[in-house]
């Protein structure tokens, strides 16, 4: 029988009482980042601003997909159409607060709260046919939901404003900020926030008991049954809480777009998603982290290197819409084959080699 | 009931080519438990092979040709390059290489061929014939019908009565003994790659014309009808297959007839979850005993 403190030990490894409590240590990390955020934010520009949001809202939706696929070995095709719920309830939310005419800083946050309200209701359905289903068939079915989803927005067009889509309206920053607050800055003080709070609870989740279900589900299903873990009520948790997150992702976006269309949420964009999680590493969320950057970066440098060729604008532009899908497939592929770790997989193998090396030099 | 008779045929006749498309994917299942979600973008690019050559010969028929060898073609490529490498052990990862590959071929179309719907045309009238005042069915059906009939029971005949198709089985089923007994096990995976991909050409280039045309997306619809169709079969069932194609064409044509063509895709989900909710396995698959 191993000692109390390990069997009470929230991650599965032997408890280190020198590094204190999980939650406190998760929220130190927080912090900084957040300071480090709002320091950047005073240090570029607008733009750079608006692209680091657009990080952080993709996060969300990696890190999720993250909780899902990498630790709870569930693969989701369909997470696109789980932005697309979030966006759609924040646009709806947002339009009926502005035509009663109401304002104030807790309408957002009550918005993002439906959004991820909402997103978590059509995550459970989804979630309890997915804990049914395995492999091949899991990856069908949402591969149907990521078609589907954006289709219904066309199919109920008196509601959804088919292919234009909604608009989102958001309220400018608060006055106490001052008058010429840049608009950039505060959307990457609110998609920070906001992506750093689910961080954390992701990030406690999976170093609490919890966390430890979800991986001894995606590693043996019998196994965990016969240890007492109720598997079907674990997957649907983690497609739920997945799903909470992805909403929320999309919710973001959202803000930041100030509109919504289908068009934004196609099957590619769940593909892209997974593809950021994958090429990130799976079942870390610094991986996530790494997928989120790429998903901005990528599309933003093929830009750059098709603007320094001289090309005829109808090569250009066919160019830069399909030359990061065509990278981000190629990249995915290689990654498959030659690193299944992903770049945090490739990381912490370089930061492993480099700290096996040194006490061999000492000695 | 002329309307009825109308959307069963034409029900009917989508559903064949759903049979083939999702028979290719059975194919691909048995040989290599994989299931190919790349095969719509594989079949796409095969089309646009297809238009190339079509409209720089002039021939429809050398374009149709053209198509299925290079669904062949790029299926066997598919295999030796890409799917032989991956790491089998989890059954995430090929499905995730595929998806890479439908990134990768709908890019690569993309920039060669734009994104714009580019028509597919059909090589017979599409306007139906009338027996006794009633609108049948069109001369297009009828090429359609006898096409997938010649593919399926050509395939059905090769499985079941000549020697590769006896070696293909074998392969599949165990490939440990059929090496050691000889078979080139390796070659006959690339053989089922290579014919499931030209089915798969085979059915975009049936299908296409009565889409609204050749697009990178064009068969993303088509592929989860299909993939629908392989589940309600059963994916380890290539009877299944054509039964279920049969049934969500039918399905599809019923619903975008009597209730509009915009809840089609919301019919494939409802049946999809529907057919997994009450037995996952697929409705022809033999209940299965709990893998351990």
């Amino acid at each position: 029988m191993p000692p109390r403190e390990q069997l009470d030990d929230p991650g599965g490894r032997p408890v280190d009482r020198r590094r204190g409590s999980t939650l406190l240590r998760h929220l130190a990390v927080v912090l900084a980042a957040g300071l480090l955020l709002v320091a950047i934010s005073y240090s570029v520009e607008p733009f750079r601003n608006f692209q680091l949001a657009t990080v952080a809202a993709y996060l969300c939706a990696t890190a999720g997909l993250t909780v899902l696929t990498g630790l709870n070995g569930q693969l989701s095709l369909g997470h696109g159409a789980l932005m697309a719920t979030g966006a759609y309830t924040v646009a709806l939310c947002q339009t009926a607060f502005a035509d009663r005419g109401m304002t104030g800083g807790w309408l957002l946050p009550l918005s993002l709260a439906a959004a991820i309200a909402s997103t978590v209701a059509v995550g459970a359905v989804v979630g309890v046919a997915a804990a049914r289903l395995r492999g091949p068939y899991l990856a069908g079915v949402t591969l149907a939901v990521a078609v589907v989803v954006p289709a219904l927005a066309v199919t109920f067009d008196g509601v959804f404003n088919g292919e234009q889509g909604l608009s989102v309206p958001v309220e400018p920053p608060p006055l106490s900020l001052g008058p010429y607050f840049p608009y950039e800055r505060w959307q990457l003080w609110v998609t920070g926030a906001a992506t750093l709070l689910a961080l954390l609870l992701l990030a406690n989740l999976i170093r609490s008991r919890y966390g430890r279900i979800f991986r001894a589900v995606r590693d043996d299903e019998v196994a965990a049954r016969l240890a007492g873990i109720h598997v079907a009520r674990t997957q649907v948790l983690a497609f739920v809480v997945s799903a909470a997150t992805a909403g929320l992702g999309g919710a973001l976006l959202a803000v930041l777009a100030q509109s919504v269309s289908p068009g934004a949420f196609s099957l590619t964009l769940s593909l892209f998603l997974l593809m950021a999680v994958v090429i990130g590493g799976l079942g870390r969320l610094t991986g996530a982290l790494w997928g989120a950057v790429l998903l901005v970066a990528l599309p933003d440098l093929t830009h750059s290197v098709t603007e320094m060729l001289t090309l005829s604008p109808a090569v250009a532009q066919r160019l830069e819409g399909n030359l990061p899908l065509a990278i981000f497939g190629l990249t995915l592929i290689v990654v498959m084959i030659a690193a299944p770790g992903g770049v945090q997989g490739l990381l912490s193998r370089l930061g492993r080699a480099l700290l096996a090396r040194r006490p061999t030099r000492r000695s | 009931m002329d309307r009825f008779v109308f959307l069963t045929v034409d029900g009917l006749s989508r559903g064949a080519v759903y049979a083939a498309f999702a028979l290719a994917l059975v194919l691909i299942w048995r040989a290599a438990r994989v299931v190919n979600f790349a095969q719509g973008a594989m079949a796409v690019a095969a089309a646009y092979v297809a238009y190339t050559v079509s409209t720089a010969t002039g021939s429809y028929w050398l374009g149709f040709v053209v198509a299925i060898v290079a669904g062949l073609l790029l299926g066997a490529l598919v295999d030796r390059v890409v799917m032989r490498h991956v790491d089998h052990a989890s059954p995430l990862n090929p499905v995730i290489v595929a998806l890479g590959l439908v990134l990768l071929i709908q890019a690569v179309l993309g920039m060669v061929y734009g994104s714009e719907f580019r028509p597919a045309e059909a090589p017979f009238s599409r306007s139906a014939l009338t027996v006794g005042g009633v609108a049948v069915l069109s001369p297009y059906d009828l090429f359609v019908f006898a096409t997938i009939g010649v593919v399926v029971s050509g395939l059905a005949w090769m499985f079941a009565r000549t020697p590769v198709g006896l070696r293909m089985r074998a392969a599949a089923f165990a490939p440990e003994v059929s090496r050691l007994l000889g078979v080139n096990v390796g070659g006959m995976l690339t053989l089922g790659w290579a014919l499931a991909s030209g089915v798969g050409a085979l059915a975009a280039m049936l299908v296409l014309p009565t889409e609204l045309g050749l697009h990178p997306h064009a068969m993303d619809l088509v592929f989860v009808s299909a993939f629908t169709a392989a589940v309600v079969g059963g994916l380890d069932s290539p009877p299944g297959a054509v039964v279920g194609g049969l049934v969500v064409g039918l399905l599809l044509s019923y619903v975008s007839g009597y209730a509009g063509s915009d809840l089609t895709p919301l019919a494939v989900l409802v049946l999809l979850l529907a057919v997994l909710l009450v037995r996952p396995g697929g409705l022809f698959a033999p209940v299965a005993a709990r893998r351990v």
